[in-house]
This record gives C-alpha cells, sequence and structure tokens, in this order.
C-alpha cells in the first residue's frame, strides 16, 4: 500500500544506530497531513546530515508553502549516515520521510536542494535507498520527479543524468507552479507519461529538463555546443526570481528540532540578493537583483516567529545584514523589544566597517561580547581590488579598535586561499594585517591579551560569476601558500601567540571545484565515487580525496581529459561552457568585461547606491532592485500574513545559513553536535564560513 | 576593564514547582540534553515566569534529576524549575503540556516542600520489553543472574570505558508473564555510581546465561522514588503533596 508508515519496521534498528533522535521526526511545527486525500505528494530532501539539513531555511520554506495548500501534502527527507543506511539494506527498509516515515518513493516528486556540490553523492544514496533508478532514463511511471534546486543547481551538469529536472532560482512560487502542473496531468489521467509532465513544466518555463537538451563535444574535450531537442521548450532555461518578500514571509512557523542541530535559533531573511559585486561570490550573483523585506515584516516575523518556537536566539539572515537600509532601526527596535525577555540577537557581521561594530553592540547590549567576524577576503590590497572587496586596511584598523574598545574579546579574521592572480606575497600580508589588528586592539583595549582568528578557506571558482572562467590553484599551491604564512606568523614573537590560524587542506576545494565547473561526463565520476562508497564528502572523516582522483582517472581520461583539465585549466572568452545554456540573468559579456576589470585591478560600486552597470539581470528578468527606507516602523507587532499567496507560477533556496557566523552572536555559543568534524563551509565555499 | 550586565539582579525565586513528566513513544530517542532544549523551549512557549541566573547568558533556573537514558521510556521523570512569580501548579502542568511535543507530557506538579527531591529518590523500577526472547528463556537467565554475586560489565561512560558490577544494584529482577515472542521483565534496581541501567542489567544476563536479544530491548521507567523496606517505591512529591496541601490549603496535581 503508497504511503504507509514505515515506522514500525524501523523503529527496532534505531537503538542500533548514533544519535536516533535525528530520524523520528515529530519536531516542533511538522506537519503530517492524511495521505489519500493529497491530490499531489512531495518528498524534500536536504542531502546532507539532519543536524545540518533541518535549519536549512529553503526547504523549511518550501515545506511550509506546500503543506498550506489544502490538496498537497509535503514532508521531509534528509541522508541518513551510514549506520543506519546499511542497517535499511540490511532490513529492506527504503529511504524515507521523517514526517510520515513513508517511503520516498511514494511520492510524486522528491525536490533536493543543494547548498553544495558535495552533496552529490548523498543523492545517489537517497536515489538507490529508495529504490529509484540512479539513471534518470531508466525511471518509470512509478517513479517520482526528481527535482533539483538550490544554489549548486545553477550549474546542474554533472547530475544531469540523475535528476529529471531542475529549478534555477527562488523556490517559492516555482513549486506551487510545479504543483499544478502535476495536479493537472494526474487529473487528466498522466497522458503521455512522464516525458509529457516534463515537458509540460519546461514549457511553462518552470523547470529546466536536461534530458532535452544535446551536448556535443568537440575533439579537444571541450564542449561544441548545447542544443535544444524539442521545439515546445525554451532555448534558454531562466532562473525564477521572487519579487515582493514582504508578501511570502516564510517560514511563519519555523521547525523546532528535538535533536540537536548546527543552527539553534530562529532566522528570519531581511533580504535577498546582493549587488556588493564581490566577484568570487556565485551568491551574489545569481540571487540578484536585491529584495528588502521592510522592517514591519521583519518584526513581525520575528514576534510570530518566537511565538512559535521558543527559540531565545533570533538571526537576521542575508548575504550582508548590515547593507539593509532600515538596519538600524531593526536592530534598535529589536533589542528594545527583547531587552528583557532574555532574547539574543545577531547579525551576520561580515563587512569590514564600524557601523557593524555598533550595531553588534545594540545586540549585545546586556550579552556577552565575545567574538565578532570580519571578511577582508584577501591579504592584499591589490588583491581584495582584483575580488572588488573594498576595504582598506585602515578601514579594518579603525573598525577593529572600535570593537576592541567597546568590549568585543576577539575578533575572527575571513579569508580566502587561491583567489585568481595571488602570489605568495599576497597570502603573507595576511600576516600583516594580523598583525596590525593585534596593535591596534592592545592600543584600544589597554591590554595585550587580545585574540585575533584568522580563517582561510580555499576559493573555489564558480558558474555564473566573473571568476567562471580562471584556472583554479591547485591544492599543493594553497597548502604550499598557507603552510608559509602559518610558519610566518608564528615565528612572529609579537603575535604569535595572539593569532589563533584555521585553515583545511586545498583538496576538497579540488573536488568541489570538479563538481562546480563539471560537466554532464562528470556524472560518471560521482556514480562511480559513489558505488566505491563515496557518501557525505562535506565531512572530513568521510571524504577521500584518493577515491576521487582514480575515479576521475578511470572515467576522463579515456575521453582526453581529466580532474585538472577541469579545475585548473583556465577557460578563454569563446569556450561554451557547460552551464551557459542556463539563464542566472547576468550578460555573459558583462561577466567577462568584470573578469578583465579583476585583472586590472579596477573596482566596481554597488548598484544600489551608483549607476547601473548593466550586470543584465533586470532588464532580463523583469526586476527590479526592491529596497528601502519605507519610513515603517518595527512596532507595534502586526500579525503576519494568514493563509497563502494568491500568485502561482518561480526556486530557490534561501541558503539561509551559510554566511551567517556564530562567533559574532553574542553570547552566543557555537556549532552543534560534530559540526567540529564537518568541513566547515570556509573550507569548501567561497563567502564567509557558517 | 570587563565589562558586567547592566541593570539590578535578576528577580528572586518565589516558588519551586516539582513536575514528574513522561517520555514516551519515539520521544524515548530523546537524549537528557534533548530533553533540557525541550524544555526550556517548551517553557518559553508556554510562558512560565521562570527565574534567571545572573550574568551575560541568563539561564531558566532548572534542576534535573536522574534522566531516563536514549532509547529508554520513562513514565516517572522529575525535574524541579524556580519561578520568579508564583503560578498555580495545575495551571503550569497544563500550560506547559500543552507547549511540549506529544510524548513528553507533563503528568504532574506540586509546589516544592522540604527536603531536596534527589534525597528522595534512590532506585528506579522498570520494565523492559524484550521482542524475539522466549519468556522460559528469560526466566532461567534471571536465576542465573540472581545466583551470582558479583556481576561485571563493561560500557562507555563520559569518563571512558568503566568496568562495573551490576549484581549488587539489583533488588529484584523477575521474568513477568510474556509470551514465546515477546517476553517481559521486571526490574528495580538502586540508583548507584556509574548508574546501572537496564542495558547493563541485560549485558549481564548475556555473561552469566548467554541471553543475546536479536531486537533491541524496550525499556520503560515506571517509578522513581525512596526504595522502602518491602521492595516498593515511596512517590517523591507526596510530601509535597501533603504539606502543600496542610500549610496552604493549595490544590495541586
Amino acid at each position: 500500500m503508497s504511503g504507509q508508515s514505515l515506522f514500525a519496521r524501523l523503529e527496532p534498528l534505531l537503538p542500533r544506530v548514533r544519535r536516533p533522535v535525528q530520524y523520528v521526526g515529530g519536531e516542533g511545527n511538522s506537519i503530517v497531513k492524511p495521505w489519500d486525500t493529497a491530490a499531489v505528494r512531495w518528498a524534500l530532501m536536504y542531502p546532507d546530515a539532519y543536524e545540518v539539513g533541518l535549519p536549512n531555511q529553503g526547504l523549511q520554506i518550501l515545506y511550509e508553502i506546500l503543506n498550506e495548500q489544502p490538496d498537497v501534502l509535503a514532508e521531509r527527507t534528509y541522508s541518513v549516515w551510514p549506520d543506519l543506511e546499511a542497517l535499511l539494506r540490511e532490513h529492506g527498509l527504503p529511504q524515507f520521510t521523517v514526517d510520515g516515515h513513508r517511503s520516498v518513493r511514494d511520492f510524486d516528486v522528491l525536490g533536493v536542494s543543494f547548498s553544495t556540490e558535495l552533496g552529490y553523492t548523498n543523492l545517489l544514496t537517497a536515489l538507490d535507498l529508495a529504490g529509484i533508478p540512479l539513471q534518470a532514463e531508466r525511471r518509470g511511471e512509478a517513479d517520482p520527479l526528481v527535482v533539483a534546486g538550490g544554489h549548486a543547481a545553477f550549474n546542474p551538469e554533472p547530475i544531469a543524468g540523475f535528476v529529471d529536472a531542475v529549478v534555477l532560482g527562488d523556490g517559492e512560487q516555482a513549486v506551487l507552479g510545479i504543483t499544478d502542473v502535476i495536479r493537472g496531468w494526474k487529473a487528466a489521467g498522466a497522458p503521455g507519461g512522464r516525458t509529457e509532465l516534463l515537458a509540460r513544466l519546461a514549457h511553462r518555463r518552470l523547470v529546466y529538463v536536461p534530458a532535452f537538451y544535446d551536448v556535443t563535444y568537440r575533439s579537444d574535450g571541450r564542449i561544441q555546443a548545447v542544443t535544444v531537442n524539442r521545439d515546445d521548450v525554451p532555448l534558454r532555461p531562466s532562473k525564477h526570481t521572487l519579487s515582493d518578500l514582504d508578501a511570502w514571509p516564510y517560514p511563519k512557523a519555523p521547525l523546532v528540532p528535538l535533536a540537536e542541530t548546527v543552527h539553534e535559533r530562529l532566522s528570519v531573511e531581511i533580504f535577498r540578493g546582493c549587488t556588493r559585486g564581490c566577484r568570487f561570490c556565485q551568491a551574489g550573483m545569481i540571487t540578484r537583483p536585491v529584495r528588502e523585506r521592510n522592517i514591519s515584516t521583519v518584526g513581525a516575523m520575528v514576534d510570530a516567529g518566537l511565538r512559535a518556537t521558543g527559540f531565545n536566539e533570533v538571526g537576521l539572515l542575508s548575504l550582508s545584514s548590515a547593507d539593509h537600509t532600515e538596519i538600524g532601526e531593526i536592530a534598535t527596535g529589536l533589542a528594545d523589544r527583547y531587552e528583557n525577555e532574555k532574547i539574543s540577537l545577531s547579525l551576520p557581521s561580515t563587512r569590514v566597517d564600524a557601523f557593524n561594530v555598533t550595531l553588534a553592540n545594540e545586540f549585545s547590549r546586556n550579552g556577552r561580547r565575545s567574538g565578532l567576524t570580519f571578511a577582508p577576503e584577501g591579504g592584499s590590497e591589490r588583491l581584495r581590488k582584483v575580488i572588488n572587496k573594498m576595504v582598506g586596511a585602515e578601514d579594518l584598523v579603525r573598525t577593529v579598535s572600535t570593537a576592541y574598545a567597546h568590549g568585543w574579546r576577539q575578533v575572527k579574521l575571513y579569508f580566502m586561499c587561491g583567489l585568481p592572480t595571488e602570489t605568495d606575497q599576497d597570502v603573507l600580508e595576511i600576516a600583516d594585517l594580523a598583525r596590525e589588528v593585534i596593535r591596534a586592539g592592545r592600543r584600544a583595549s589597554g591590554h595585550r591579551d587580545i585574540r585575533c582568528t584568522v580563517s582561510i578557506g580555499g576559493f573555489v571558482p564558480k558558474p555564473h560569476t566573473p571568476f567562471q572562467w580562471v584556472g583554479q590553484a591547485s591544492h599543493e599551491v594553497t597548502d604550499a601558500r598557507l603552510k608559509l604564512l602559518r610558519d610566518t606568523v608564528r615565528a612572529d614573537k609579537e603575535i604569535a601567540r595572539a593569532v589563533g590560524f584555521r585553515y583545511h587542506d586545498g583538496r576538497p576545494g579540488i573536488i568541489e571545484g570538479l563538481l562546480a565547473r563539471g560537466d554532464r561526463r562528470v556524472g560518471a565520476v560521482i556514480e562511480r565515487v559513489w558505488r566505491e562508497g563515496g557518501r557525505f564528502d562535506g565531512w572530513s572523516e568521510h571524504f577521500s580525496f584518493e577515491r576521487w582522483e582514480s575515479a576521475c582517472a578511470a572515467e576522463l581520461e579515456p575521453l582526453g581529459i581529466s580532474l585538472d583539465w577541469f579545475t585548473t585549466r583556465e577557460r578563454d572568452e569563446r569556450e561554451v561552457l557547460a552551464w551557459d545554456h542556463l539563464d542566472a540573468g547576468l550578460d555573459r559579456d558583462w561577466l567577462w568585461a568584470d573578469w578583465q576589470e579583476a585583472l586590472r585591478g579596477t573596482e566596481l560600486d554597488d548598484c544600489r547606491w551608483t549607476p547601473c552597470y548593466d550586470c543584465g539581470v533586470c532588464p532580463t528578468m523583469g526586476t527590479d532592485t526592491q529596497i528601502g527606507p519605507t519610513g515603517r516602523s518595527l512596532l507595534p507587532v502586526v500579525s503576519v500574513s494568514a493563509g497563502s499567496p494568491v500568485v502561482t507560477a518561480a526556486s530557490v533556496s534561501v541558503d539561509g545559513v551559510d554566511g551567517i557566523d556564530a562567533e559574532a552572536v553574542p553570547g552566543g555559543v557555537e556549532d552543534g553536535p560534530a559540526a567540529g568534524s564537518r568541513l566547515r563551509p570556509a573550507a569548501v565555499s567561497n563567502g564567509t564560513p557558517a | 576593564m570587563a565589562r558586567r550586565p547592566e541593570g539590578p539582579p535578576p528577580p528572586p525565586v518565589v516558588q519551586r514547582v516539582r513536575l514528574r513528566f513522561a517520555k514516551r513513544g519515539r520521544l524515548r530517542f530523546l537524549s537528557h540534553r534533548d530533553v533540557a532544549r525541550t524544555f526550556e523551549r517548551g517553557l518559553r512557549r508556554a510562558a512560565v515566569p521562570m527565574a534567571y541566573s545572573a550574568g551575560f547568558s541568563p539561564h531558566p533556573r532548572i534542576s534535573w534529576v536522574g534522566a531516563a537514558p536514549t532509547g529508554a521510556a520513562s513514565e516517572a521523570e522529575y525535574v524541579e524549575l524556580a519561578l520568579a512569580v508564583e503560578m498555580e501548579p495545575a495551571q503550569l502542568q497544563a500550560d506547559l503540556d500543552a507547549a511540549l511535543p506529544p510524548g513528553l507530557d507533563v503528568v504532574g506538579a506540586v509546589v516544592a516542600e522540604g527536603t531536596g527531591l534527589a534525597e528522595r529518590i534512590d532506585a528506579s523500577r522498570w520494565v523492559v520489553r524484550l521482542p524475539g526472547v522466549a519468556e522460559p528463556e528469560l526466566r532461567g537467565a534471571v536465576t542465573e543472574l540472581l545466583r551470582q554475586e558479583v556481576v561485571q560489565v563493561e560500557r562507555a561512560t563520559k569518563d571512558g570505558r568503566r568496568r562495573f558490577d551490576v549484581r549488587a544494584a539489583i533488588v529484584l529482577a523477575v521474568c513477568r508473564a510474556g509470551n514465546d515472542t515477546c517476553a517481559i521483565l521486571e526490574l528495580v534496581v538502586r540508583h548507584t555510581t556509574p548508574a546501572v541501567r537496564p542495558d547493563d542489567v541485560l549485558t549481564a544476563l548475556g555473561v552469566v546465561a548467554g541471553l543475546r536479544p536479536s531486537v533491541p530491548p524496550e525499556p520503560t521507567r515506571l517509578e522513581q522514588g525512596r526504595l522502602r523496606d518491602d521492595g516498593t517505591l515511596a512517590d517523591p512529591l507526596a510530601p509535597d503533596r501533603n504539606d502543600a496541601g496542610r500549610l496552604a490549603g493549595r490544590s495541586s496535581a
């Protein structure tokens, strides 16, 4: 019987696995709807461990929006750890949802949200456990549609063979549109089978269906062309952009986990998109334009969210939260409102700006001032111009002096290594900055006991960014530079004991680079790695570089290409990139021009405050920057609109949690269980570590 | 020039309320930390006027008493809350129970009087379902266990792997009527250090009689309290109920 609960068969296995609570469901605000009365049924997956996946905002938003539809049912599923995977196989149990403990294969759609490419092997585990053929072309009528979304899905080509469809961009409207199409198709008796359903979805510009596009290659291994093989689907599938975030205040009732997770707080997204123009930042490029939630909506969401969850910490999320046009009023208003309620507030404080310290002070009026994080990203002035991170050394010193003077005891600085045009000297200048910061701290605080943590991640070039053409630094180069820097800091008696140094080896970044800029031929590598035991590649204790390296040798080298070919090779302007046929709104000529500007060290201002620089997004997508100030107020508390929006029709995933820094949380506790062993996003993603 | 929290110190404790709660069904897989976190959030959702500790990171003042292990269900867990505003225990019980997930159920609340809660608890009564174990097999193993004076078992504790005696802590071990596919073990165990848990007793049954259930056993704690001479347990909240009733004329659960 379809849709029945498997819990009775699962339960006896749970005492035999680590942290069984992650598999039992029952979270606050979770929903289990009757199976039989649902017309369309979604299984939503975050392809990583429960403790990482549960807090994901994108998944929570879609879960709530879908379940608000009377005839739609949505349940969640996460990657099971290898201990439970083995038991499921031994006892013939499938991948299950944590809400109703139903088999994933019983659903109409399996939606998978990829924040990082390192979740691809976990997709294969889930498909295999679910009894769904790995290859989309082998799936039949009884199999769910497998739909990928999230930031990594902006180049889904490496997993093109494993997914039926891909949603680009914001997911709120897209999932409703997809639901409409499936509902109609099922009601009509599923005419034409899966192919017809996929064609309808593609025709309505809801999804990209890889099977409808053929890729040909040149003899030198580069892509010859990507051509559409049907005349009723778009030549270039494009991303969805949600306008008016105030009309979509999700999640209204965030999930409250029973198990410990990596982010134990109420997250409220205050705006989406970023036009600071940091050239390494894929999130900033693919989520344009900036769309703010106004202060009243933010105030109402915080109030409703706290009531619904009982959390005692609020994080205001976005790619650069201090940039919200009403952030000062929001900070003061929330600090006033919750001053006596033991609620702590946090803001990702990644910009080097004294204003950020002011905000952090406001958020920690009565809290502990433990650590503040700033992200200069590049060690030298020259390199910061290349990446368009407009921060001077004097700005940094001024900012950290302010922080130390206001009682902050530790400053964390985040950098990347392996940036385009980088030399040893650029990286060594990180030590100079750290020295300046320590000196400034000692001056400002009046004592010598000042700490500064330098955290360094390897740069990975990403699609749809001005750096999509660059040759990635080899892991040997990255590792050598980091060692040089570490040795230099350690040899400097003035700062050696004051500077903490955190970095990871460069090898996971190379595999992330392969998966980020790979094409369809990389699919065979992923499958081989998975067959040889590859699981949880985002976790250091599971990741095996050697396994990836040998799979690349076996699957790519016979084709005349290689791991290096995909990663360290620089592309020229004319090369067809695997993701060129997917429209993120960015004008390819602008991206190339910006890459050339980067090489010249020319900076670019934010289009929110200076004239448009023609990145292409707004005219292509029919969108506009939506920012305040609105002149509205935080108080009084108004209720968040109930019910679901009228609009139905666009993905995404607010990958809410990346970019937020737990240590910037006043009085906050960093990291959840086992987070220490997970490769921190710092090591594998561009941007500030979560 | 370390910063200090501004403003007055937190309001004093005006009342302590003791709760008995159950951990049931799939929520038996909650660890003590999971239970504690879930309680704190439930208390905030229910707007219970908790007293807080002082300092930069004020914590609600909650005192836990010997938690059932992860995977074990319980009908008899205890916790004491310190309140900054007096509250009718029955109301607190109803509000908090409504705010906690089904499976964490508040089943009793009294105003604390007299001696400490921990002093009133020195033993637990457990019932353990053993699917896949036939009754005669269990009966034989229990007899063998009780015949021993010392049975050492080993378990990973927070202090590393420890070896300790199980037998001395066992006050009662009986095979209750089960059937061919599921035997039922009843235990009364003294609280010792390290605590002897039902799984330790099962390990001991394996050691002395080779009992090795193929399906994980399902333990449920039925009672906690002070062990009487006759092997029964005294309800640890009974003195509070009596005192509260007599001294303040309050009604309580």
